[in-house]
């Protein structure tokens, strides 16, 4: 652990403050970091991973209404929960070309949406500049909901059923029941799970940009960890290493947080 | 009282028929990487969308014997069983020894692989290729198989503390009170209960390796050390035109998930979601 974690760690903040190759490195103190933030690109690529926030509510509003529907004893539940976690365990990297396809101009859903004389709906999803970061949204939410659904329904499952019956004996309706008895006893798991999922989408979508999109049209839709990759091959070391130091200040702030979420989700 | 029954029969039925829609999304992009990679590429440019109704091996025995693709998979496994075989014997031992050995600081301990379990391996990525570099690693599986390791122990660790402490303490001391050592206590009775928990343990971290992209893109850059998921990405690329080739290639990929999957659900699941702590 030490090894992995504790030499490149140490390493990669020292490497922010040098430019050049590794033989022979030259101080240049802040000028990676002053040369990254007014990189248009960069920004682009902050500004990305915080447009891929917007995935987060929507897979665990989707995984929180499916774990709810099968929390209902539902016939056939334990099958729809396994097919609906299968996509979590794929590789990112072979369902992302599976998406590239599907997704390109004259892909299957274009070719469908025309068929179905809603051609009007058919969009160059990964061409152009404003959907291509939409698109990867899109993909991360498809993998993603399965774990959702498994850790909510789980969830769901350790609640005392005293709670649930007294307030169906008090005449609550579904959705009474589902909203305000069910869903504020799983409220710790939610927070914590919404904490995962922000560290997941702000620093572990390199693999569904790079095989979706490459970042592109042009960087449109690079995200941080693809711009520290790109700097990375082209010998850019000091700026991949300052991206890095900036993304780790990030991730370490999330892992504080989930750190102290946790303690009160088990408290609770 | 009738009104209600025919509530909750709109109810129950507008229940499956939401599950029905989100299972069939979740199941399509396989059906489509399925039933592509079994169709020629001319009936594949003639419509996207269609049925292999002429169904052919073309594409998958053009990866299989014209292309590096099992040298690729062999990588993998290599890799897979190296990483995780090394991943969980270290754990095994070090859950141990903070949960039953207490020694000084395994809190302290305990608390940092839980916040290394979250630290994106992107940035790590420069100085250990360098490292690598340094060490002539590069190209080599062994650098891989490092970096896959330390990555993996954290969790590794996080995961088998956790079932240690379901193990009554008194079976310890009672064994350790009859004069068994440490390493006994550790042969004889924490081992043999830990098969399910082990097994768990390592489905997880060896998916996890499997389905790795940037390190091994990174690390592995010549033909014939290329894992299977880089060579993947590699092959997108190189048959833009080929979607049925590709796609027979990225098949290759996830049939052992799947079948380890179907074969071992309540283990993944519980696995999976073990980061979430109770």
């Amino acid at each position: 652990m030490a090894f992995a974690f504790g030499f490149p760690l140490v390493q990669v903040v020292r490497d922010s403050f040098y430019a050049g190759n590794f033989d022979s490195p030259i101080w240049v103190g802040l000028d990676n970091y002053k040369g990254v933030v007014s990189d248009p690109a960069f920004r682009q690529s902050l500004l990305n991973n915080m447009k891929l926030l917007l995935a987060v509510p929507v897979m665990l509003g989707l995984g929180l209404a499916i774990a709810l529907v099968l929390n209902d004893r539902i016939r056939g539940g334990r099958h729809y929960q396994s097919i609906v976690f299968l996509p979590y365990v794929l590789p990112a990297t072979a369902i992302g070309i599976a998406f590239s396809f599907l997704l390109q101009q004259n892909g299957v859903l274009n070719t469908a949406l025309r068929k179905a004389h809603l051609g009007g709906l058919a969009q160059d999803w990964l061409g152009n500049s404003h959907l291509a970061i939409v698109s990867v949204g899109g993909l991360v939410v498809w993998q993603q909901l399965g774990f959702a659904v498994v850790v909510f329904t789980a969830a769901l499952l350790s609640l005392p059923p005293e709670t649930a019956e007294a307030a169906r004996i008090d005449g609550a309706g579904w959705w009474q029941l589902q909203l305000r008895v069910l869903v504020p006893q799983i409220r710790p798991i939610i927070e914590l799970l919404t904490v995962i999922q922000v560290i997941t989408v702000i620093s572990w979508v390199f693999n569904y940009v790079y095989v979706l999109t490459a970042g592109g049209p042009g960087f449109s839709s690079s995200v941080m960890e693809l711009y520290i990759w790109r700097s990375f091959s082209n010998g850019s070391n000091g700026t991949a290493a300052s991206v890095a130091v900036m993304l780790l200040g990030m991730a370490g702030v999330l892992i504080g947080l989930s750190l102290w979420v946790r303690r009160q989700a088990i408290a609770a | 009282m009738r009104a209600t029954a025919r509530g909750s029969l709109v109810r129950v039925l507008s229940q499956h028929a939401f599950l029905i829609i989100i299972c069939l999304s979740a199941l399509y992009p396989l059906w489509f990487i399925g039933s592509t990679a079994l169709r020629s590429n001319a009936a594949y440019q003639l419509d996207p969308t269609g049925f292999p109704s002429h169904p052919t091996l073309g594409s998958l025995r053009t990866i299989l014997f014209d292309e590096p693709l099992p040298r690729w998979m062999w990588n993998s496994f290599l890799v897979t069983v190296s990483s995780v075989a090394v991943s969980t014997f270290v754990a095994l031992l070090a859950a141990y020894a903070a949960v039953f050995g207490r020694f000084r600081g395994h809190s302290i301990f305990l608390s940092t692989s839980v916040a290394l379990m979250v630290v994106p391996p992107v940035t790590l990525l420069v100085p250990m290729f360098v490292f690598m570099v340094d060490t002539g690693m590069v190209n080599h599986l062994q650098s891989v198989i490092v970096f896959y390791t330390g990555l993996l122990v954290p969790f590794a660790i996080f995961f088998m503390t956790g079932f240690f402490r379901t193990i009554p303490q008194e079976l310890i001391e009672a064994a350790a009170s009859e004069g068994a050592g440490p390493f006994t206590v550790f042969r004889r009775i924490v081992l043999p209960l830990s098969g399910a928990a082990s097994f768990t343990l390592i489905v997880v971290q060896a998916i996890w390796v499997w389905n790795e992209l940037l390190i091994a893109l990174v690390f592995l850059q010549s033909e014939s050390s290329r894992t299977l998921m880089s060579g993947l990405a590699q092959f997108q690329g190189r048959f833009v035109t080929n979607v049925p080739l590709v796609l027979a290639g990225a098949l290759v990929s996830i049939l052992p998930v799947v079948v380890l999957y179907l074969s071992g659900q309540r283990f993944f699941v519980r696995g999976l979601t073990a980061g979430i702590g109770k």
